[in-house]
């Protein structure tokens, strides 16, 4: 469960003040609201990468305190909305950086690899650099990426911007499909109601 | 056509006036460098080339420059790949300040990089520089501690600068009565003025700033949301730099070393004062031309000169052929 008690982050001029929210275990929640309300700056700081920016309020995740901890250390999984691939990785190597960082067993790593490139559709492009690959093949990848570690929270940061309407609706499905199957909590930003609409167990509007 | 009541034909100028403006310039400036490397290809017959690449002054003289800048080109890479990803991933207050101190050696008098040398090497105590780098550390720390930045993620930074300032202080006292930098240096083996490694330390100053510019550039260019992203997998900075930024820049480390490497090339004013001019021992292609006009030789000078100029040009083929294949961006 992610709960967002009276949280005040400041970056630059900009201020997101006393926000609050709650999720709970593996529910999907859309986060929608005008281009400026601070969606993105939300979620950088629930991923720890705003810390210095917090100037008030708590970020509990299962329970535990996260809001002073390290972004590594959170078990949060992030799509950002420009899915950065490491341009210098294949699909394998994006797949398995996280688990390789936390000397995962080296079968382990191999089923849990070769499992989620099944799920997503991804085996046939593992030798791949994400140069050579398409936008929704990208998102698949990146989203891949986020979960081979098992995380609590799942943060999707409109991470379907700038796919064409066949490829954004097979995403989608993907997305919920792999939600629905990893259990995992969910927060995703986006500016489609539609697209809340049809990911979301609950969408929630930032004034 | 018709036109509406309102309307009126747009009219468009030829566009062959500005073309040709581009045209000119390009012609002006591409001409200018062809004539210059064309008047020393002129001045010069193959027995100058010849009598020079014989000269065993000269030959020491070039594996020295290729030692030198070899070396020099290193230790800036080395210098200016922490140093541009600090400047261009970190928001703190004075980054404008440092950013102003590492552009000054590009704007000083080549002269007075050399003269600055000497003076350090040879009037202060090595005390009295730990003295002046904890003084200057210290303040950058109190500046620091009551000057924050609202959403920076900078706070060690004070403390740090702190300690290495205490570092400094430490050893300012236990240096005390120690003589000059160079005598220093020289009690560790390690001679400066006046010799070989001197020639590293006074092309140094100059190719490190442009390594640094051309780093900076390079980090600048690469997303931070590849580092947040590998940050939330579990990598902390140093982490998140070394296994996803610097891959990512290696065509702009090949690069700013070979901006090093051709800056310190061309360096003359700073070696000629802090390592000197002496015939096969501080002598580097920059000082034998030096020399060589000195004593009237003008062909040998010219010959020289070409044999830096194709020096220079190799150089940049090899590493452009070397980045075409393997670079990552």
């Amino acid at each position: 469960m992610l709960e967002v008690k009276g949280l005040t982050v400041g970056v630059g001029e900009f201020l997101l003040s006393d926000f609050s929210l709650s999720i709970d275990d593996g529910e999907c929640v859309a986060l929608m609201g005008p281009s400026g309300c601070g969606k993105t700056t939300l979620m950088e700081a629930v991923c720890g990468l705003r810390s210095g920016g917090v100037l008030s309020g708590t970020i509990l995740l299962g329970g535990v305190d996260i809001t002073d901890l390290p972004p590594g250390a959170r078990m949060i999984g992030l799509v950002p909305q420009d899915v950065a691939l490491f341009p210098t990785l294949t699909v394998r190597e994006q797949l398995e950086f996280g688990p390789k960082l936390h000397r995962w067993d080296r079968d382990e790593m191999r089923d849990r690899v070769e499992g989620l490139a099944s799920e997503l559709g991804l085996t046939g492009l593992m030798d791949r650099l994400p140069k050579g690959l398409s936008g929704g093949e990208a998102r698949r990848v990146a989203l891949g990426r986020a979960l081979a570690l098992r995380p609590r929270l799942l943060c999707l940061d409109e991470a379907l911007t700038g796919l064409d309407e066949a490829r954004h609706d097979e995403v989608l499905q993907v997305i919920r499909e792999m939600i629905d199957r990893e259990g995992v909590t969910a927060l995703h930003v986006t500016h489609s109601r539609k697209e809340a609409d049809a990911i979301a167990d609950r969408v929630v509007v930032m004034e | 056509m018709e036109f509406g009541e309102n309307q009126r034909p747009w009219r468009v100028k030829p566009e062959l006036p500005f073309l040709l403006f581009l045209i000119v310039v390009l012609i002006g400036y591409v001409g200018m460098l062809v004539l210059m490397v064309g008047a020393n290809v002129l001045t010069v017959s193959w027995e100058d080339i010849g009598n020079v690449l014989r000269d065993a002054d000269i030959q020491r003289s070039i594996k020295l420059t290729i030692v030198t800048c070899t070396a020099t080109a290193i230790l800036s890479v080395l210098v200016a790949v922490p140093l541009a990803y600090l400047l261009s991933r970190y928001q703190f207050r004075g980054r404008a300040f440092i950013d102003t101190i590492l552009d000054i050696p590009i704007l000083l008098p080549p002269l007075i990089v050399g003269l600055s040398l000497l003076i350090l090497f040879n009037r202060v105590s090595p005390s009295t520089c730990c003295w002046m780098m904890a003084g200057g550390l210290c303040f950058a720390a109190c500046v620091g501690f009551f000057w924050k930045n609202k959403g920076s993620d900078c706070s060690m930074i004070p403390r740090a600068l702190l300690f290495i300032g205490g570092v400094f202080a430490v050893g300012a006292l236990l240096m005390r009565g120690s003589g000059s930098v160079e005598e220093v240096t020289s009690g560790l083996g390690l001679p400066m003025t006046f010799h070989p490694l001197g020639i590293v330390l006074a092309q140094f100053p100059v190719a490190a700033a442009f390594a640094v510019r051309t780093m900076r550039t390079t980090f600048d260019q690469i997303s931070p949301r590849y580092e947040e992203v590998a940050m939330t997998l579990g990598c902390h900075r140093g982490q998140a730099f070394t296994r996803v930024v610097l891959p990512l820049a290696g065509k702009g480390v090949v690069a700013a070393g070979t901006m090093a490497w051709a800056r310190s090339l061309g360096e003359f004013g700073p070696v000629l004062i802090f390592a000197g001019a002496t015939r096969g021992r501080t002598e580097v292609l920059a000082t034998s031309v030096f020399l060589e006009i000195n004593i009237g030789n003008l062909p040998g000078a010219a010959a020289i000169s070409l044999l830096m100029i194709l020096l220079a040009v190799v150089i940049l083929m090899l590493v452009r052929f070397f980045v075409g294949k393997g670079g990552a961006i």
